[in-house]
């Protein structure tokens, strides 16, 4: 079941559903009745993307196509990724992305919707021993949209994958990493903020599998959920037997702000190895009410207090991105995204 | 300047201010003392608009305005501050920029233009100096990490970037070690002035050394049950609460 299946056989059926344990809280088979005709090819001018003036190397795919990102043993690269959906269609992508050993990459992505489209992002990542790679991701949907991003991360020993995607949700939204984690001082950061609002879904589903000695992840994850959106968290963290000492930690911290908000955690460790060190924090709460009266007993007016509260709270999540260029367009887009 | 009459406050439907009258002219310093539970912190919440503490009879205006009837930030950009008891920590947030948009917002409500970073930062050294705080400090989170003196060495401080009218400085000596206590106490002191007033809520004696008040009133089961000059405080270290206790 899946829905890039789903999409190439045009077969409804095919859907994940509520029936399927990882997609429980994402249910599309219950959602889609009929799947949008496939989308027409977009000519037009799709105006700027997030990141566009951080980089020079753009790759822009619009309602599906394929993409292709290599980076030569040693080389250092910045490149742009747009996964643009135009119209109420339906469509796949499909990218690649191949670090030769020794090759950096910063990879800045973003899924751009303007409507009630159906997109399904398949991407594929392979990092040599000594590769880096931070990858950025910026889900600005629309809130019509059904979008799924999966991603396939393999890593070599010694290779460094760094992530983090923010993400405002859509009427379906869910961007999935899988990463296999050979261990090997191979390290992982995993991390995630969803800023929900209307009745926006983004679901955010991680699985790592640790499958050598000496591997390191790293996941932290924060939301704020308000009105009638849903934030899902699945985060699963696999040690496989032999697996020895693997450093694997994970957060994550959900605010709601509303009585109807909601959010859904199920974070996982699965630990087969005897030797590792292993923690993971859940906690979903409201915001902190004194601290709220304190900051409007200063002066501060409550929605700006709430903002700069918010944006604090998700700050520390990106804070840990490596590339300040991209922190500081991230930041900027959620102050914005808090202030209305 | 601040007139309380005849209030009457609840906290989930249980009375804690019983009728309490009050005049803080301009000018002057007023200590509460009162033994635990008498009401003192409810008195510092009510004038500053916590949510949770309902009205339930009587008034309070600030230069003749309803104080009651404005929104917290509202009532501090007509300059009323607290200095907490327990200072709230503020993640992710640093010192200088809380204070700042605080200033700012306070501006903003006031029809004042905004400050300038520079002539922001210049005032934050200038004060931080005379409070002997390190300006490294208000780089960090504010109160994240901070000891309990810290904390109340940066209300002081807030409170010298602010520049407020009336100023409620709510227990300001708990925490505070003879050093601090002096350091906090010439902060306030160095805010005196004809057209402030201040409110010094302590139940000990030790603060009133340091920060010499015009008046004493005695809070005990929601109401002022005593009032005198300075020698009041002396004579409730001396002989306790218990007599006002009583009374009330």
């Amino acid at each position: 079941m899946s829905l890039a299946t789903a999409l190439r056989t045009r077969d409804v059926t095919e859907l994940p559903g509520k029936r399927d344990e990882a997609w429980r809280w994402t249910d599309l088979r219950g959602l889609i009745r009929v799947l949008p005709a496939p989308s027409e090819r977009f000519e037009g001018d799709v105006g700027q993307g997030p990141f566009d003036r951080l980089a020079d190397d753009h790759h822009v795919l619009v309602n599906g196509g394929e993409a292709r990102i290599d980076v030569a043993a040693g080389k250092k690269a910045l490149a742009v990724l747009r996964l643009v959906s135009r119209g109420a269609g339906a469509h796949a992508s499909r990218v690649t992305v191949n670090l030769a050993a020794g090759a950096r990459l910063r990879l800045l992505e973003s899924y751009e919707s303007d409507g009630a489209s159906l997109a399904q992002t398949t991407l594929v990542i392979m990092l040599a021993e000594g590769a880096v790679l931070e990858r950025i991701v910026l889900a600005q949907d629309h809130e019509d949209a059904v979008s799924v991003s999966q991603a396939d991360v393999l890593l070599a020993p010694t290779a460094d994958f760094g992530q983090t995607v923010v993400a405002s949700g859509s009427r379906r939204q869910r961007i999935e990493t899988v990463v296999a984690h050979p261990g090997g001082r191979a390290s992982v950061r995993l991390d995630g903020v969803y800023l929900l609002d209307g009745k926006r879904h983004s679901d955010h589903t991680t699985v790592v599998t640790h499958t050598g000695v000496d591997g390191v992840t790293n996941q932290l994850v924060k939301g704020v959920v308000r009105d009638q959106a849903r934030g899902v968290f699945q985060g699963r963290i696999v040690v496989n037997e032999g697996a020895d000492r693997t450093d694997a930690r994970m957060g994550h911290h959900a605010q709601l702000l509303s009585d109807r908000a909601e959010v859904d955690a199920k974070p996982e460790l699965e630990i087969y190895a005897d030797d590792v060190s292993c923690a993971h924090g859940n906690t979903v709460g409201a915001m902190d009410e004194d601290a709220l009266f304190y900051a409007r007993q200063r002066g501060i007016p409550e929605a700006e207090a709430r903002a700069m509260l918010t944006e604090a709270f998700i700050g520390q999540v990106i804070d840990r991105i490596w590339f300040e260029a991209a922190r500081r367009v991230l930041r900027t887009w959620a102050g914005k995204r808090l202030r209305g | 300047m601040l007139s309380i009459s005849n209030l009457h406050a609840a906290v989930e439907g249980k009375e804690i201010l019983k009728g309490l009258t009050l005049d803080v002219p301009a000018g002057e310093v007023h200590a509460i003392m009162g033994p635990n539970g008498a009401g003192k912190s409810t008195l510092s919440y009510v004038l500053t608009g916590r949510q949770g503490y309902e009205i339930t009879g009587g008034g309070t205006t600030l230069d003749g305005e309803d104080l009651l009837a404005l929104e917290p930030n509202e009532r501090a950009a007509r300059g009323v501050f607290l200095s907490f008891q327990y200072p709230l920590e503020i993640p992710g947030v640093p010192a200088l920029t809380f204070i700042r948009t605080a200033l700012n917002a306070q501006k903003k409500a006031r029809g004042e233009p905004e400050i300038t970073a520079p002539a922001f930062l210049k005032l934050a050294r200038e004060k931080a100096a005379l409070l002997k705080i390190d300006f490294d400090m208000l780089k960090r989170a504010l109160n994240v990490g901070f000891s309990g003196g810290e904390k109340k060495r940066m209300e002081i401080f807030q409170m010298a970037m602010l520049s407020p009218r009336f100023l409620i400085l709510d227990e300001t000596d708990s925490g505070l070690d003879i050093d601090a206590l002096r350091i906090v106490s010439e902060g306030v002191n160095a805010l005196r002035s004809p057209d402030r007033a201040m409110l010094v809520i302590t139940h000990y004696q030790r603060l009133l050394d340091y920060i010499k008040p015009d008046r004493v009133h005695v809070l005990a089961g929601g109401r002022i049950v005593a009032s005198g000059g300075p020698e009041l405080a002396l004579e409730l270290e001396r002989d306790g609460y218990d007599r006002y206790a009583r009374a009330a």
